[in-house]
């Protein structure tokens, strides 16, 4: 074996010699900054004409506390109905049927296209509209006694949110390779049991970061069916303040219960995160 | 007298202008190893996606265990058959990919029974012990809940050939499974396939592995251009290529 060839001079050992800490001045300087001005915000607020008190009281009364029960029901069920809808709705646009492909166009374009707090104004009132609806023959019934304010909101929602879904869910299934669509295929799944087996489980991965999005976007949209008399949790909170007019602390009160909700679903969404990526090399030990 | 298992009829096949398949003829026997061979865009893959249909061919026949592919003939026309009528013939035919395919969200062992339980119906005893004897056969016994990308190319490989098998195939049908694979994982894929050879499966291989198909295939097909040029003994058509196209075509690969 050759000797190793001798190495140059001029360059020192530098093993064992501590890299220094790097000061951060600008850092320090610039947390201080923000402290100085949260507390000043906090001073202004403590020594505004807010009553405190009523916050804390208010915080667990009985009708927010139903308030914010009503909110979740609703957030939940309009969720799965615009979820539901929206898988649909994407299965179509991606379908060969041109009949079914238009279709679901129109209605991402309608339902996207008008303000959510229009359709649930019109959902409540199409009583004007219809004044009685049914099967001819079968059913029917008076409109202003089916379309409650519960109705109303869970269709207005959750057919709104289903046109923001659908594109969700295309670009989730867009995501899956042509090839699993094909292996699915050729061991003889059909079109539809390849989709739920196969390419779903595979798009959900991608599509649950923006449903948690979506979902907590739902949450707060809610809010909007105050107009349409959904006993929420806003609009418990303008009843009372229309009572005691108390209007910034209530107004405080419901924002602390969204901000509580929406703080608690962030680590619900990494659970079911987890649960869809099984397979991926991020979990591959 | 036998009859061939695949009986390919003047087939063509065009993606829009561009004739992909031109007047192609072939018969591949019972338990007989056929390999196809040919310049990238000849068609090799078109022809296999065509037998399983995948893609639907514009001309000519495919019969299939003596059943015509795709179609059924009445009153001297022919009427496309429905998805459910293809799926059942596309249950003959297993398919290897080149870039495997496998299901990432299932493991090797879910892989492979997915076909058996939810397409064939089957029970889930039997058919789990068929998948762990087939992962015995493809020697990964040891990986059966392991998830694809816990698995090394060769393995995967492996798996989607025990995958195609499970649904018990009468025809296998292989789209160059050795050529994504880095060049020390292709043996144990090849080995797979000769032992597949070897207990009389029928097959259809589109490979660049010269060696493996003068070892194993019953016969080489030469294509180019959509058509068949020249097909016979891998001898013959590997070692003295009769046509100028053949020729040309080996001493660019070897
Ligand atoms: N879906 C498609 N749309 C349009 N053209 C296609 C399509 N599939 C294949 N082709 C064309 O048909 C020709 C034959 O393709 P094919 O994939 O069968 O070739 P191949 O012999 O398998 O080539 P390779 O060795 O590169 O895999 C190519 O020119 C290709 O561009
Ligand atoms: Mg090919």
């Amino acid at each position: 074996m050759k000797p190793a060839p001798a190495l140059a001079e001029g360059f020192p050992d530098l093993s064992g010699m501590r890299i220094a800490r790097e000061p951060h001045w600008f850092r320090w300087l610039s947390a201080a900054l923000i402290v100085l001005v949260l507390a000043a915000i906090v001073r202004a607020f403590a020594g505004g004409q807010i009553e405190w008190s009523y916050v804390s009281r208010f915080l667990t009364a009985k009708v927010i506390l139903e308030g914010i029960v009503n909110t979740m029901v609703m957030a939940v069920l309009a969720m799965a109905l615009g979820i539901i809808l929206g898988i649909v709705v994407a299965v179509m646009r991606l379908s060969p049927n041109p009949v079914l492909k238009t279709v679901a166009a129109g209605y991402t374009w309608l339902f996207r296209g008008t303000p959510l707090i229009l359709q649930l104004l019109l959902w409540f009132n199409l009583a004007l509209v219809f004044p009685t609806i049914g099967i001819p023959g079968l059913w029917s019934a008076r409109a202003v006694d089916v379309m409650t304010p519960f109705l109303a909101a869970l269709l207005g929602l959750g057919i709104n949110q289903g046109a923001y879904t659908s594109e969700v869910m295309r670009a989730g299934m867009l995501s899956v390779d042509i090839g699993q669509y094909e292996a699915a295929q050729a061991i003889g799944m059909g079109r539809l049991r390849a989709l739920r087996r196969i390419v779903l489980p595979q798009a959900m991965r991608v599509a649950i970061p923006p449903l948690g999005n979506e979902f907590i976007g739902m949450v707060k949209a809610t809010s909007l069916a105050s107009v349409i008399q959904y006993p929420e949790l806003l609009h418990n909170a303008e009843n009372i303040y229309y009572a005691n007019s108390r209007v910034i602390e209530l107004l405080i009160v419901a924002g602390l219960w969204y901000l509580l909700v929406v703080s608690v679903l962030t680590p619900l969404q990494m659970l079911l995160e987890r649960r869809f990526a099984r397979g991926t090399l991020r979990l591959a030990r | 007298m036998t009859t061939p298992l695949v009986a390919i009829r003047s087939v063509s096949k065009s993606f829009g202008e561009f004739q992909a398949l031109g007047n192609v003829s072939l018969d591949v026997w019972p338990g007989e190893v056929v390999c196809l061979i040919g310049a990238s865009g000849s068609g090799k893959t078109t022809l296999l996606r065509c037998i399983n249909q995948l893609a639907a061919i514009d001309a000519g026949g495919i019969w299939l265990d003596g059943e015509l592919l795709g179609f059924r003939e009445q009153g001297g026309r022919l009427h496309r058959l429905t998805e459910r009528q293809i799926r059942r013939q596309r249950l003959k035919t297993g398919m290897v990919f080149q870039r495997f395919n496998l299901f990432p969200h299932k493991t090797a062992l879910d892989n492979i029974t997915e076909g058996p339980l939810q397409v064939q119906g089957r029970k889930f005893d039997e058919v789990r012990a068929e998948a762990l004897e087939l992962l015995r056969r493809v020697g990964l016994s040891a990986k059966a809940d392991s998830y694809p990308a816990q698995l090394s190319g060769g393995q995967q490989q492996r798996v989607a050939i025990a995958r195609a098998l499970a649904m018990k195939p009468m025809l296998m049908l292989f789209d160059e499974p050795t050529s994504a694979l880095d060049p020390e994982l292709v043996g144990e894929v090849l080995a797979v396939m000769k032992e597949l050879a070897r207990s009389g499966m029928t097959m259809m291989v589109v490979t660049h592995e010269l060696g493996f198909a003068r070892e194993v295939a019953d016969r080489v097909v030469y294509m180019d251009q959509g058509a068949i040029v020249e097909q016979g003994r891998a001898s013959d058509v590997l070692g003295a290529p009769r046509e100028q196209r053949t020729r040309a075509f080996l001493s660019a690969v070897i």
